[in-house]
């Protein structure tokens, strides 16, 4: 039988959003496309999302955010997922996130930045596409 | 070094990346998955392995939290495998058991794992046996174990923990629903969730005339323990009895008698706090020190901080 190797994803929210209806509809979206999500609810600071993202062993991590704080807090985040060595998991980014933003975050390794409209088909097949291989 | 070495090396030093890593090859690739188990295995035996289980909306994720903190309270590490399911149609998972625990991510002395069922059946996963081991090996003093929590074919936790607590909770049901075979014959301890609310006295006192019908194992009578997860109200009670279980399985006399000892001199020195506290505030009303002090931070000459390190100083307490 093959290998039931699955595509683990963490869809983390930083900082103070006081909603999470899209962070979900990516989620449930990724889990109905045969993946194994972890959500880890509102509110998230940069040091939980790493530590998560460390103990969950995660291929993928999804940053959800609308509070406009994402040059503050994504810098953080990047920078602790390094130094827990967790450098070959997949960072994208989605919500409300203005386009000349977009080429600072990519810098600090957030391979793309999905904004209102993405289609959830369009997410699936950019993590299919895109996840690490494991050895 | 080979990968799989320096990740068993790690798991022995409890490192958790190598936690984290062994586990994802216990979930996925069989032939390693051996290899590491075969070396940490003789390291694994020492962790108090608890499950707990029940109906889902019981409180589990949210007692289990609780149930962290009161045994950080006492110093004790814990590792936690929480389980959710699978889709039988798509294969994937929402895992969101992490939800209720999240603020004790950042603590080093817990590691919380996530898994999926992937269709095993008996409401835990495949390699939730070993990922147990694995947090044994590393060094956890105690690992919880949160099941899926579909109801009542979920006996597999027998062969995972050695204390295993059911949880329910009023309100979820006929109360005679909850107390069908097999949760009622696993169960060393069973817990009634939100017993704030007005009919948990009844499903305790159900749950308490079936078990006069016959127990699990000789020597051993479930307690039935009340708490409210949200408030954290009757956890000590429940992380006693749980110590409690894990000295009738040792069968050590002298393990129930430090854990009596432990409790009575938590009470004590409760009631001692009390007392004192209320003699000395007594006191220093009656002196006058105390009306003397609050003006003085009244009128922000001191802090209260500071006014109360004085005040007991004169009472010649430092």
């Amino acid at each position: 039988m093959q290998s039931t190797r699955k595509i683990r994803v963490l869809i983390a929210k930083p900082g103070l959003d006081s909603h999470d209806r899209g962070a979900k509809v990516v989620a449930r979206a990724l889990r109905d496309a045969g993946m194994e999500v972890i959500y880890t609810g509102l509110r998230q600071t940069p040091e939980q999302i790493a530590e998560t993202a460390l103990q969950e062993d995660v291929d993928v991590i999804g940053l959800s955010i609308l509070s406009g704080a994402h040059k503050t807090l994504f810098p953080r985040i990047m920078e602790l997922l390094k130094q827990k060595g967790l450098t070959d998991a997949m960072v994208f980014a989605g919500g409300i996130i203005p386009e000349e933003d977009i080429p600072e975050l990519k810098k600090l390794g957030v391979k793309e930045i999905f904004g209102p409209g993405t289609t959830t088909e369009s997410i699936i097949q950019y993590v299919f596409d895109h996840v690490p291989k494991r050895t | 070094m080979t990968k799989t070495e320096e990740i068993i090396h790690g798991i022995l030093a409890g490192d958790r990346r190598s936690i984290a890593r062994a586990i994802t090859i216990i979930e996925n690739n069989a032939t390693d998955a051996q290899k590491i188990v075969a070396q940490i295995y003789p390291h694994a035996g020492r962790a108090h392995v608890i499950g707990l289980t029940g109906p889902g909306g019981a409180g589990k994720s949210t007692l289990a939290e609780k149930i962290i903190r009161e045994y950080r309270r006492k110093g004790k590490t814990v590792g936690v495998v929480a389980v959710d399911p699978t889709s039988p149609f798509t294969g994937g998972a929402f895992l969101g058991d992490r939800i209720r625990m999240q603020e004790l991510s950042t603590d080093e002395g817990v590691f919380i794992r996530s898994m999926a069922s992937r269709n095993y059946p008996g409401g835990l996963a495949k390699a939730t046996k070993d990922a147990v081991k694995v947090l044994d090996a590393a060094g956890k003093d105690v690992v919880l174990v949160e099941t899926v929590g579909a109801g009542q074919s979920e006996v597999e936790i027998v062969k995972v923990a050695q204390t295993v607590v059911v949880i329910h909770a009023p309100g979820l049901g006929d109360e005679i629903q909850a107390i069908k075979a097999g949760l009622m014959e696993i169960a060393d301890v069973f817990v009634v969730n939100k017993a704030d609310r007005e009919s948990a006295n009844k499903t305790v006192m159900d749950i308490q005339a079936i078990l006069q019908m016959g127990g699990k194992e000789s020597g051993w009578k479930p307690p039935v323990v009340k708490t409210v997860a949200l408030t954290g109200e009757g956890v000590p009670e429940l992380v006693e009895k749980l110590e409690e279980h894990k000295c009738f399985l040792e069968k050590d006399p002298e393990c129930r008698i430090r854990v009596l000892r432990a409790k009575a001199e938590a009470e004590l020195i409760e009631a001692i706090k009390e007392k004192a506290v209320g003699l000395i505030v007594e006191d220093l009303k009656i002196e006058g020190k105390l009306d003397e002090f609050l003006q003085k931070v009244l009128r922000k000459e001191m802090d209260p901080a500071s006014a109360a390190e004085e005040l007991l100083k004169e009472k010649g307490l430092e």
